[in-house]
């Protein structure tokens, strides 16, 4: 360790970043960009997170209060998409840039300067989006799933909301290609791919999942784009189309997306867990195979997102049958999240809160995952806040909170300063418990029969709407907490002398933790010779 | 004073939990009262248990290393990483699980999806926003919107708590018999919508150019409610289904009575300026209010106003025609009888709450089949 930081000092080469605003611009640094990700995924995390505010109150109580039944509709589709496309997929980008080089031994991301410029394309994609806000006929409100013929009822803003999606996906494409690289060619010599920390490995897989996704995104968009305005009938029955031929497409793209955001969520998870138990993470190679064969599950069970929509009953029944296994390398990892745990010395300081709270949530999102996974019940659950309970117990306890505790977990390393542990206990415990009292009751507004995406509903969904929106509202309150800890950190937080290791024997776990507190801004010119590995 | 009071209401329910007087709420799936819904309930419990039981297996364990594994009691950690037997037994329990669940997953999807011998078919048709139901083979064919209360109540603000069934009532019920096996085709006339109704245990998508199957057979009397789950454009949230299962003679009565209100002529007696007024208000909350609003202002970007509009203010023969033939964006409005239409004309021309005030009246004789190339 001693020896990098000399390393860096006799280095007659190396330079220190850009002064002024200009350095955040044209910076090709891989811990810059990681911190313009975080930030702008921060920010985006607001804007999507008002939106839920806004939809939540007008789901209060029965009746139609503050907004436009379209107005809703937007927000419900902006919402999504903000979330997605703005916060959690460009948050795990910026841990990937932050840490991957720094993981795994290397000076830099294999591409710098396409490094900076996907990050500028992702503000780029998001401001035009969000600029539909303003145009007339309002911003897209058919859904984040854009279903034609639906989607294309959308005033001005159509082709805009289509040429951002392309930006966002060159954006995740470059991105992609970017970690990939890094990974297959920046190893310091040591580090074999089963020596990799499953961050590491975690995103290696989700890298392949984006390259292969954003463009079949990017094709289905764009014959949107082409029915609107150009004649063609793709979707169009009158044409000799299908608007389910949309879904088929979509959802190829669509269910390995909601895995690109959950599993580098592993992969956090697994790097967290072993360092509060005081142990090895538990089935390290268990692990990379059920990341594996969850990737690869997640491009041939599309359908069951459409089981109501008239598949054939071959069909149903294959999507049920696929669906249903990936159950199967889940559960393995809950179980080896468990086996690490047990027999260890655990503490619980903030990042472990929201680690063993996303291991605790996140299954509660398996099991209704697995109910819906059945095709017959799923008649049922399908379009319902059942659907919506589920989806948003795998992203905001499970993602979100492995990202907050992400950030609990390296922000000492990143500015050299401690957080506030007390108020970051305070953020955890607000968050978990709102958490569910916004989401819980959602299960039982779906089973008794609420569809999703409706602004106004009938009186027996009132109370636990009404739940639901305190919830929300708390949670939504809480995240400000966050917020200062980060402004707060950033400042200087306790003004105690962070360690090189920060946590407790953290070297063991990882190379990031054998550099200085903070990271000097150029490491590992000379790759390291010894690979802190404890998994056999 | 009425929020605050619901808010407290809420927070006590929040920090009480579930207890709360769960009468008022359902906390679970309805099992619904024909055969196919009654399985899919059985089927949802058993997930249910078998993740239950998972759960408080997995938690249990968790929580138990949680309190008695941590290093402020003083706990050593072991070093182990792997073991194979373990990791073998966790992954083929779980397979043989699911192997379980899956055979009578399997029984209940075959049995959904068989429309065969069915006695009889109703093709229902998705439009924004509301249902077109036709008992194929019988000429009887209405549509369904929803109920004026709800209608009014959900645009002026007015409490929902006073409408009965509010969002979840419509001015024509679909009527079926109990008993029968009924086989449904789907189809859409605009963009996706889908057809649920949680007592039969399905919701079915219908799609625009497309036919979709399912059947029911309903073994109880009585009325049943749903909506539509598939999102379809501005007021995707106000387009219920009421289902109405009767015995089979009611059901022949209500059959022969709908089919002769439905070949009635329509009256062409003249009516007075406030029976045409009245008579215009209904049928605008159920034709046109979706698009043009409440107050004729209509969406600015996707529908027109009508306030103020040259064309509604304008001529009437014009006016006459360009309802009849409709446009691209606006539906044919022929399908109207000549008094709905006489009236609806009156109506907007001269509804103060619509702004308009032409002074004329247009009585259901002058309606006449004019057609405006525009």
């Amino acid at each position: 360790m001693s020896a990098v930081t000399a390393e860096h000092g006799h280095d007659d080469h190396a330079h220190g970043p850009e002064k002024g605003w200009l350095r955040w611009i044209i910076t090709t640094n891989h811990k810059d960009i990681g911190t313009l990700y975080l930030l702008f995924a921060l920010a985006m995390f607001f804007v999507g997170g008002s939106m839920a505010m806004i939809i939540r109150a007008e789901l209060f109580e029965p009746g139609m209060q503050f907004v436009d039944p379209k107005f809703f509709n937007s927000m419900t589709t902006m919402h999504a998409l903000v979330m997605v496309f703005g916060a959690v997929m460009p948050a795990f980008v910026g841990l990937a840039n932050w840490m991957i080089p720094m993981m795994i031994g290397a000076p830099d991301m294999a591409l710098p300067r396409m490094n900076n410029m996907s990050f500028w394309m992702l503000v780029a994609g998001i401001l035009l989006i969000a600029s539909t806000l303003f145009m007339e006929g309002g911003a897209p409100a058919g859904g984040w799933t854009l279903y034609p013929p639906l989607v294309l009822q959308t005033g001005k803003a159509l082709p805009f909301a289509i040429f951002a999606v392309h930006l966002l996906g060159v954006s995740s494409i470059m991105g992609a290609i970017n970690i990939v690289a890094t990974i297959l060619n920046m190893r310091a010599p040591a580090m074999t791919l089963m020596k990799m920390p499953l961050f590491v490995w975690t995103w290696l897989i989700t890298g392949f999942l984006l390259i292969a996704i954003m463009p079949v995104f990017a094709g289905s968009v764009t014959m949107l784009l082409t029915d609107k305005f150009f004649h063609t009938s793709f979707f169009d029955a009158a044409g000799g189309g299908d608007p389910v031929l949309y879904q088929h497409i979509f959802w190829f793209f669509g269910h390995p997306e909601v895995y690109v955001m959950i599993l580098p969520t592993f992969g956090v998870a697994s790097t967290i867990i072993p360092v509060f138990a005081r142990k090895p993470l538990f089935g390290y190679s268990s692990m990379v195979y059920a990341t594996a064969s969850i990737a690869f599950l997640s491009f041939i069970v599309w359908a069951h997102h459409m089981f109501t929509v008239g598949l054939p009953i071959s069909g149903e029944l294959y999507f049920m049958y696929a669906t249903m296994l990936i159950a199967i390398p889940t559960g393995v990892k809950v179980f080896n999240w468990t086996a690490t745990m047990w027999k260890g010395a655990m503490t619980f300081e903030t990042p472990m809160l929201f680690s063993i709270s996303f291991v605790v949530l996140f299954t509660l999102g398996g099991f209704t995952g697995l109910m819906m996974s059945v095709a017959p019940v799923d008649f049922q659950y399908h379009d319902t806040y059942f659907i919506v309970a589920h989806f948003h117990y795998t992203l905001v306890p499970a993602s979100v909170f492995i990202l907050m505790a992400a950030g609990y977990y390296w922000m000492p390393k990143w500015t050299g300063h401690m957080y506030n542990e007390k108020i970051g206990q305070l953020h955890f415990w607000l968050s978990a418990i709102s958490v569910n009292v916004l989401f819980f009751p959602q299960h039982f507004l779906g089973l008794a029969g609420m569809p999703r995406r409706i602004p106004d509903y009938a009186i027996q969904f009132a109370d636990w709407n009404m739940v639901s929106s305190i919830g929300g509202f708390i949670f939504g309150a809480s995240q400000l907490l966050f917020l200062w800890i980060v402004i707060d950190t950033i400042k200087g937080g306790t003004g105690e002398k962070v360690s090189d290791e920060v946590w407790e024997d953290a070297h063991k776990h990882g190379l990031e933790w054998t550099l200085p507190s903070p990271v000097p801004y150029h490491t590992f010119t000379t790759p390291p010779s010894v690979i802190p590995c404890d998994h056999g | 004073m009425k929020k605050t009071k619901q808010l407290f209401v809420g927070v006590m329910l929040a920090t009480i939990g579930l207890q709360t007087a769960q009468a008022d709420y359902t906390l679970n799936l309805m099992q619904g009262v024909t055969k196919v819904s009654n399985d899919i309930y059985d089927l949802h419990m058993l997930i249910l248990w078998v993740c239950v039981f998972i759960g408080i297996a997995v938690f249990g364990t968790m929580f138990y290393s949680m309190y008695h594994h941590r290093k402020s009691r003083g706990h050593q950690a072991a070093n182990f990483h792997e073991n194979t037997t373990v990791e073998i037994i966790w992954t083929i329990i779980p397979t043989i699980i699911l192997v379980a669940m899956a055979i009578p997953a399997t029984k209940t999807m075959i049995e959904l999806d068989n429309v065969q011998n069915s006695d009889m078919s109703i093709k229902v048709t998705g439009k924004q926003w509301y249902w077109d139901y036709d008992y194929l083979g019988t000429g009887v064919h209405f549509e369904s919107h929803l109920d004026a209360a709800s209608e009014k109540a959900h645009r002026d603000g007015s409490d929902p708590h006073t409408v009965p069934h509010y969002l979840l009532n419509v001015d024509n019920p679909l009527v079926v018999p109990v008993g029968k096996k009924i086989r449904f085709v789907f189809t859409a006339a605009d963009v996706i919508h889908s057809w649920w109704v949680p007592d039969l245990g399905w919701k079915k998508d219908a799609n625009p150019g497309f036919i979709n199957e399912a059947w029911t057979q309903v073994d109880k009397a009585g009325t049943y409610r749903g909506q539509c789950t598939e999102l379809c454009g501005r007021d995707h949230g106000f387009m219920p289904i009421v289902v109405i299962a009767m015995e089979q003679p009611d059901y022949e009565k209500w059959l022969a009575s709908t089919l002769a209100k439905q070949e009635e002529k329509a009256d062409l007696s003249d009516l007075s300026r406030e029976q045409l007024m009245t008579k215009g208000s209904a049928v605008y909350m159920t034709n046109c209010v979706a698009c043009h609003q409440i107050d004729g202002a209509g969406a600015p970007g996707d529908y027109p106003a009508l306030r103020g509009s040259a064309k509604v203010n304008g001529g009437i023969d014009p006016l006459i025609g360009f309802l009849q033939a409709g446009t691209s964006k606006m539906p044919s409005f022929a399908k109207l009888k000549d008094n709905e239409l006489a009236a609806v004309i009156t109506y907007i021309r001269n509804a103060p709450e619509l702004g308009n005030k032409v002074g004329d009246e247009i009585q259901p004789k002058a309606i006449t089949p004019v057609y405006d190339d525009e």
